[in-house]
């Protein structure tokens, strides 16, 4: 491939790249995000492509392999363009059915549509199925149009356009105000405005600084950050490219979990192939702006997500936090001047920088611009991620695209914003998510993990368990997280065997706000939220299991009847 | 200079000072475990929690490590900065029970005992030892290992610390006492590193002069002639 050295070669490439790619081309693109992948997707896209050969229409319709499209619970996914019927749960055995009938003929399988079981009706369209239809998928939308591994694909549908933009017709400061204009917040659990933090690294004085993707992505059950890398690799290195332009950044590090084997390829990809084009590397498109991403692999900890502990691993230094009293904008990867954000807040930029703040500012709440990308897991029925504007209700996200709880059973409670997030009731559910009011009411964003609970889950073992993941994963730096969350931990244990006492509820109440205040890192000052929320609004299962030694939801062994008896 | 008041004591100190050291200036004592004037401010034992106060705002935080580079306004003994110490306290109390150092803090914030089930761990991971070996002696030899609450300092997988030279720094500022060097015959050990070391005697007078590693662990440091440690300092003086 040849290096592009120009604003007007790389459109010139971009438009051939469109001339290839007829949007009204027979084409079937399959999910092979991880989900899929477990649900068998390769063999899927394997058979469809000797199924097609067979046919003769190998050459006509084009298989395409994307990363995930989100609805992870009826995978694997296939979507047949340029009509955009989706099938779900394709099975290897319906392959040759799917080419003989839907590709050839242009009749659908009724079965393998989406049921509707509301209106007991099957919708053909992807786009009409409730799950799609009621989200808003500005930064996740296009994981369903894209080959990860194909950069023609990404220049093809917009990408780096952004880029060229921003290299040729505005300043570093102009792109700077443009996103702190548009009130971009942190994705990954903090919600602190972008704006000012690149603006804080572009003040800093050094001739070498850094951008860095948080794509160290650790709550259990969140997977959008994973999803994003393997499904759209591009738009995060564009992302950091325009982050670099704007505070002078020379180099740029994505830190992500080794545990993501196939998001580390998919990225290596997108980088290598940006810089065979010339896209990465000196003098990008003729101008004077260099820049160049590295990846970092993560070694499993949980605390690697924490900013100081990422940057200590990415030195090679033992992954634990440092004091942040300086700011990283000033003092971070090797003592310089490091602007550090995660993969979906990434992703945003692109976006903001084509469209404008205005329109940026548009969706959203007026705290919260923008959309948010969910991972909906528990007890629902669409397991599934799930991009919505900032400020949709818990309600419309469970009920409506979440679909409800499964089984008939009642919803009890939603924890967001990861392990360390808070678990919110009922009476909460019409509140619009957004940064602030999650915080409001005792929970947080967080990276934007929603795990769903029904009438089956009992509140104390669910606090015990994020305790305990916290307490496994905690450094043990610091006294206040190491024996705070132990200490947390053997109290709830205590009281899961009905050898609780109220006194150790005033214990947990009189821990929780020093373990917050001072614990050194994010870990440990958020690690009491699920004691606390749980404590706030399910204190008489706790009672229940104190006084009366009962367990209501039945989980817990040593309370459940036929143990006593 | 920047302008900081600490419990209505109002000074003026350089930009980077620490809290710590800009109340220790003003005669005012914050109770430290983890804190060594000869080491880098580590901010784990949690202890000299103080409270900055902006307004109608506070802030709790460590002394320790917190540079002053704004002017500031700070309690070391508001009733939020000693609720959280006594609770720090509580904690390493339940954890060990046999430092007479804890014992004294404890007395002096009105802490009889803790309120969590003792644990009888003779260490509280202030990492004193580890820094000490580390930025002062350069050896090496101590690391932390293992996270959360199953964090120990041990020699590098666990077996002897076999770049220990013996010095005794790490036992001089452990506040736990859960470091013991001991002599045997003609050894010298440390049982908490499984370090046991040979002693060196003066050719000259026979009196011991140090362990035999950590005398060629100073004579190659220092670019010595190699048989500078075979008299002891009297010996090799008079032989001048």
């Amino acid at each position: 491939m040849k290096k592009i050295e120009s604003a007007s070669g790389l459109d010139a490439y971009r438009d051939q790249c469109r001339a290839e790619r007829d949007p009204d081309r027979p084409m079937v693109t399959v999910c092979t995000g991880t989900g899929c992948q477990a649900h068998g997707c390769d063999k899927v896209v394997e058979l469809l492509r000797a199924e097609l050969e067979k046919a003769g229409l190998g050459k006509k319709v084009e298989v395409k392999t994307t990363g995930c499209h989100g609805y992870c619970e009826k995978g694997p996914l296939a979507v047949i363009r340029p009509e955009g019927i989706l099938y779900q749960r394709v099975k290897e055995k319906q392959v040759a059915e799917i080419v003989s009938q839907t590709i050839a003929k242009g009749e659908v399988l009724d079965k393998l549509l989406f049921f509707d079981s509301k209106t007991k009706q099957r919708i053909k369209l992807e786009a009409d199925v409730p799950f799609y239809r009621l989200q808003e998928r500005l930064v996740f939308g296009d994981n369903g149009y894209i080959d990860p591994t194909s950069i023609e694909d990404y220049l093809a549908i917009g990408g780096y356009q952004a880029l060229q933009k921003v290299l040729a017709t505005m300043s570093a400061d102009q792109v700077l105000a443009e996103v702190k204009e548009a009130g971009l917040r942190g994705r990954g659990g903090g919600g602190f405005p972008t704006g000012r933090k690149w603006e804080s690294a572009k003040k800093a004085v050094g001739a070498v600084k850094y951008v860095i993707c948080n794509a160290d992505e650790g709550d259990p059950g969140a997977y959008m950050d994973r999803s994003l890398l393997e499904g759209n690799p591009h738009a995060i290195v564009e992302g950091m490219m325009i982050g670099a332009f704007a505070i002078g950044g020379t180099a740029g590090y994505v830190y992500v979990r080794n545990e993501y084997p196939q998001a580390v390829r998919n990225l290596q990809c997108a980088i290598d192939r940006a810089r065979a084009l010339g896209l990465l590397g000196e003098n990008i498109l003729g101008s004077d702006f260099s820049f160049d991403i590295h990846i970092s692999k993560g070694g499993g900890a949980f605390v690697c997500g924490e900013s100081s502990a990422l940057i200590a691993s990415i030195e090679g230094e033992v992954g634990e936090p440092r004091a942040k009293h300086i700011h990283m904008a000033e003092s971070g990867l090797w003592g310089k001047p490091t602007v550090l954000n995660n993969v979906e807040t990434w992703a945003n930029v692109p976006l903001i920088i084509n469209r404008g703040a205005a329109w940026y500012k548009s969706i959203g709440t007026a705290g919260s611009a923008g959309t948010k990308i969910f991972s909906l897991v528990g007890k629902v029925k669409n397991t599934g991620l799930v991009e919505v504007p900032m400020g949709t209700s818990l309600r419309k996200i469970i009920f409506e695209i979440g679909g409800g709880i499964p089984k008939n059973r009642s919803f009890k409670a939603v924890q967001t914003g990861g392990p360390s997030g808070g678990c919110i009731p009922e009476a909460h559910l019409d509140m619009p998510v957004d940064f602030d009011e999650l915080t409001k009411i005792g929970s947080m964003m967080g990276s934007g993990g929603m795990i769903v609970m029904d009438d089956q889950t009992c509140m104390v073992d669910v606090a015990k368990y994020f305790v305990g993941f916290l307490k496994e994963e905690s450094c043990g730096k610091c006294t206040t997280c190491r024996e705070g969350l132990q200490r947390m931990y053997e109290i709830l244990e205590k009281i899961t065997f009905g050898k609780g006492t109220l006194s150790d509820l005033e214990l947990l109440e009189e821990m929780a706000p020093v373990i917050q205040q001072a614990s050194m890192c994010g870990l440990g000052k958020t690690a009491p939220n699920p004691v606390l929320s749980t404590l706030r609004y399910f204190r008489d299962e706790y009672l229940a299991h104190i006084n009366d030694k009962q367990c209501p939801a039945g989980v817990c062994k040593a309370l459940t009847a036929d143990v006593q008896a | 200079m920047i302008a900081v008041t600490i419990n209505g004591k109002k000074s003026e100190v350089e930009r980077g000072t620490t809290i710590l050291k800009a109340a220790a200036a003003l005669n005012i004592k914050i109770p430290t475990l983890c804190n060594h004037e000869l080491l880098e401010p580590y901010g784990a034992c949690r202890l000299c929690l103080v409270e900055i106060v902006e307004g109608d705002r506070s802030t709790v935080t460590t002394s320790c490590n917190y540079p002053i580079t704004k002017p500031l306004v700070v309690e070391t003994e508001s009733k939020t900065a000693v609720k959280a110490r006594r609770m720090v306290l509580e904690m390493l109390l339940a954890r060990c029970n046999t430092s007479p150092e804890l014992d004294r803090l404890a007395a002096k914030h009105g802490l009889s005992g803790s309120r969590f089930e003792l644990r009888y761990d003779d260490c509280i991971l202030c990492g004193l030892c580890e820094r000490v070996c580390r930025e002062v002696v350069g050896a090496n030899a101590i690391t932390f290992a293992q996270r959360g609450a199953e964090r120990v300092v041990v020699p590098p997988f666990g077996g002897e610390a076999e770049q220990c030279i013996g010095c005794g720094a790490c036992v001089y500022v452990c506040p736990t006492g859960a470091i013991q060097i001991q002599e045997d015959g003609d050894q010298k050990i440390i049982d908490r590193w499984s370090r046991v070391l040979e002693l060196k005697y003066c050719k000259a007078c026979g009196v011991e002069v140090a362990p035999a590693f950590q005398c060629d662990y100073f004579q190659k440091k220092a670019d010595l002639p190699e048989d500078f440690f075979d008299l002891c300092r009297d010996c090799r003086v008079a032989s001048r």
